[in-house]
């Protein structure tokens, strides 16, 4: 269950303003049935000034909440200062929204946008953009002004306020593009992965004998002691130690480390079982 | 809210412990608190309840109660039967499973790479709109390579049942091993796994009127098995750890009387759907029903109602303290809506306004007539509001 503010369920609730306004100054149309949510504003605007705002709202309760309070908002202010209202204040009038339903918030301030531009008559900026995130028709020059005006770090920040990348996920990579571009960060250096050493199991014997028969017989048999390679089953070494003082755990482990250090860093050596 | 009682219709997601099943558990988390692996009598008498609630599940699910293993959940006892066969069998690569399974199974299939090291070819068998499957689709899906199909019994969402017994006769026919994740189906139909060839099922005590936190994983007798759970020979070393005695006690209580009220739920519990089904659906204009009609749990029925979201309509209903549950995108936390209606093609004109009444023994048809007082005015206030509403 969603963590609403008292103000967002009394407007959810007891909804300002809802209808729409006959003959309006100018209308906002935008979200859609598909994306989940949508809003219809309508504005009355007399000597540039706002004197009524009506809305019609298919969606969740910030989604109502979020168009109620805009209604209440915008009513009685000057067109330019109406169109300085931005999501942060939407969500802030509402005493604050979930991160999730940031993008109501920012339906909202999309209305109210689209419904200025349509009495001014000019045409929406948003629209121009080139479409990035196609599940819910979410266009670059919207993301990029969502991480300028919100602060955005994180591509599930653009989803949670904008929508883009909340569909199929194709464009996530794009959005991470966006993201670095607009904020003029480098890209992070990406991780190489360690590539794993990998050796035949032909190579592994030849290797292996090589070393014991350089660094690890000498020393033993200096003490009367022997070592024989019986066999290599995958990365487990099997071997043959004729020990002269009985110590033969403690030389088990002593070539584990000689031959990860000069073989391969994934062996393990076992003694043949007599 | 504090005015109106509680009316639970979401017995889908969880369902009230039985009062019997309360005092018959309570025992066993205060003086009855001994190891039922225990050499002596205190513990030892434990032991006998587990061993009688294990026989209480067998019953219920028509098995011998060698093949009941205790588990934690439903999710543990899906993962636990998938991954047993995917283990027993290393050289075969493939998975089928459908597009409507829970997420436990659904989640489980993305993720078979990473849980095992090797790669997987999965088929996600597809429905209909009404979200049954087609059978020709799964006969040609199966193959020597296949490891397992698990299938659920019941879709949590539509209550739809699916064709687990011939499809599990036409897996064994193949020596295909065959799981059912029946958290839903379990105390709402008859199983008589005497009848039906599956390997693995799963079920879960909480939806039953048991408990959260506890879990069956029936394994056939004879059908290979790797454990999840390592550790000690609890279960018969099928699955490591201390059991959870009182939910285990709780679990076969609750078995026990969900086949004694299997009659009532068939009959009482599904004439009360039937009526909460058709009133909403003939004083709601524009309200459809998502599912197999014929087909399905008696408990349950998913009711789009266009042109409103899911959410929204939760929250007016919240104020009658009404409960049910929504497919719609904003309930679940993501932004599209539930993947079963989406895979049934449901439109986003309903797929968003869908909600999910599913009833229990504990209904009455005097919750289920204020609901149909209260549901009509609920989604004209809505629709009122909704750009899209052209009533």
């Amino acid at each position: 269950m969603w963590e609403y503010t008292d103000k967002v369920q009394q407007h959810f609730l007891q909804p300002q303003n809802v209808g729409e306004i006959e003959n309006p100054s100018g209308t906002g149309d935008v979200g859609s049935l598909s994306c989940g949510d949508a809003l219809k504003l309508t504005l009355k605007i007399e000597n540039d000034v706002i004197t009524d705002a009506k809305f019609k709202t298919f969606g969740c309760a910030s989604a109502i909440a979020s168009s109620s309070i805009l209604t209440e908002m915008v009513r009685g202010l000057r067109v330019d200062e109406a169109a300085k209202i931005t999501n942060e204040d939407i969500a802030a009038a509402l005493g604050g929204l979930p991160k999730e339903k940031m993008h109501c918030s920012v339906m909202g301030r999309e209305a109210l946008e689209a419904a200025i531009a349509d009495y001014r008559g000019v045409p929406l900026p948003a629209a121009e953009g080139e479409l990035i995130c196609e599940c819910f028709g979410v266009t670059d020059v919207e993301i990029k002004r969502a991480i300028t005006e919100s602060h955005l770090r994180s591509v599930e920040d653009i989803t949670n306020f904008t929508k883009a990348g909340g569909g199929c996920g194709k464009c996530l990579g794009h959005l991470q593009e966006i993201l670095n571009e607009t904020l003029n960060e480098v890209s992070p250096i990406p991780v190489v992965p360690v590539v794993k050493k990998r050796m035949t199991t032909l190579q592994k014997i030849k290797k292996i004998e090589e070393i014991l028969e350089s660094e690890v017989r000498p020393g033993l048999k200096k003490d009367g002691g022997d070592i024989e390679l019986v066999d290599v089953d995958g990365d487990t070494v099997i071997v043959s130690l004729s020990a002269a003082s009985g110590r033969s755990g403690a030389t088990i482990e002593l070539v584990e480390l000689k031959l990860r250090e000069r073989v391969l860093n994934t062996l393990l050596v076992e003694e043949e079982e007599k | 809210m504090a005015d109106y009682p509680v009316i639970y219709m979401d017995n889908n997601a969880t369902t009230q412990v039985a009062p019997e099943v309360f005092e018959a558990m309570t025992p066993y988390l205060t003086e009855l608190y001994g190891n039922p692996s225990s050499m002596h009598t205190f513990g030892g008498q434990v032991g006998e309840a587990v061993k009688k609630a294990r026989q209480q599940v067998a019953t219920l699910l028509g098995a011998y109660p060698d093949e009941i293993i205790f588990t934690s959940c439903g999710t543990e006892s899906d993962s636990t039967a998938v991954l047993s066969a995917l283990r027993s069998f290393p050289e075969k690569r493939h998975v089928i499973t459908s597009q409507v399974e829970h997420p436990a199974i659904l989640n489980l299939s993305e993720s078979l790479e990473v849980m095992t090291g090797r790669r997987y070819r999965v088929t996600a068998l597809k429905v209909d709109s009404t979200g049954m499957i087609d059978l020709k689709e799964y006969e040609d899906a199966l193959s020597d390579d296949t490891a397992i199909v698990s299938m659920m019994w019941a879709n949590n969402e539509t209550g739809n049942i699916y064709p687990v017994k011939e499809m599990a006769q036409m897996a064994k026919e193949r020596g295909i091993l065959f799981h059912t994740d029946s958290v839903q189906a379990v105390g709402k139909v008859p199983i008589n796994l005497a009848e039906v060839a599956v390997d693995f099922l799963s079920m879960s005590g909480h939806k039953l009127h048991a408990p959260k936190g506890t879990g069956i994983l029936y394994v056939r007798r004879g059908t290979p098995y790797v454990p999840f759970l390592a550790g000690g020979h609890q279960e018969g070393g099928r699955r490591g750890g201390t059991e959870n005695v009182a939910s285990i006690v709780a679990l076969g209580k609750a078995c026990e009387m969900a086949g004694a009220r299997m009659e009532e739920e068939n009959t009482r519990v599904k004439a009360l759907r039937d009526r909460l089904e058709a009133g909403l659906l003939q004083s709601v204009p524009q309200s459809i029903l998502n599912g197999n009609r014929e087909n399905r749990l008696p408990n349950t029925t998913n009711i789009s109602f266009e042109m409103v979201e899911g959410e929204a309509i939760l929250l007016h209903m919240n104020l009658y303290n009404i409960c049910a549950s929504s497919g719609s995108a904003c309930t679940s936390g993501s932004l599209e809506p539930s993947h079963v209606l989406r895979a049934m093609g449901v439109p986003f004109t309903a797929a968003h306004g869908s909600v999910r009444f599913s009833l229990s023994a504990y209904n009455s048809e005097e919750e289920v007539d204020f609901v149909l007082g209260k549901m009509p005015g609920i989604i004209e206030t809505l629709r009122a509001m909704s750009p899209f509403w052209k009533g």
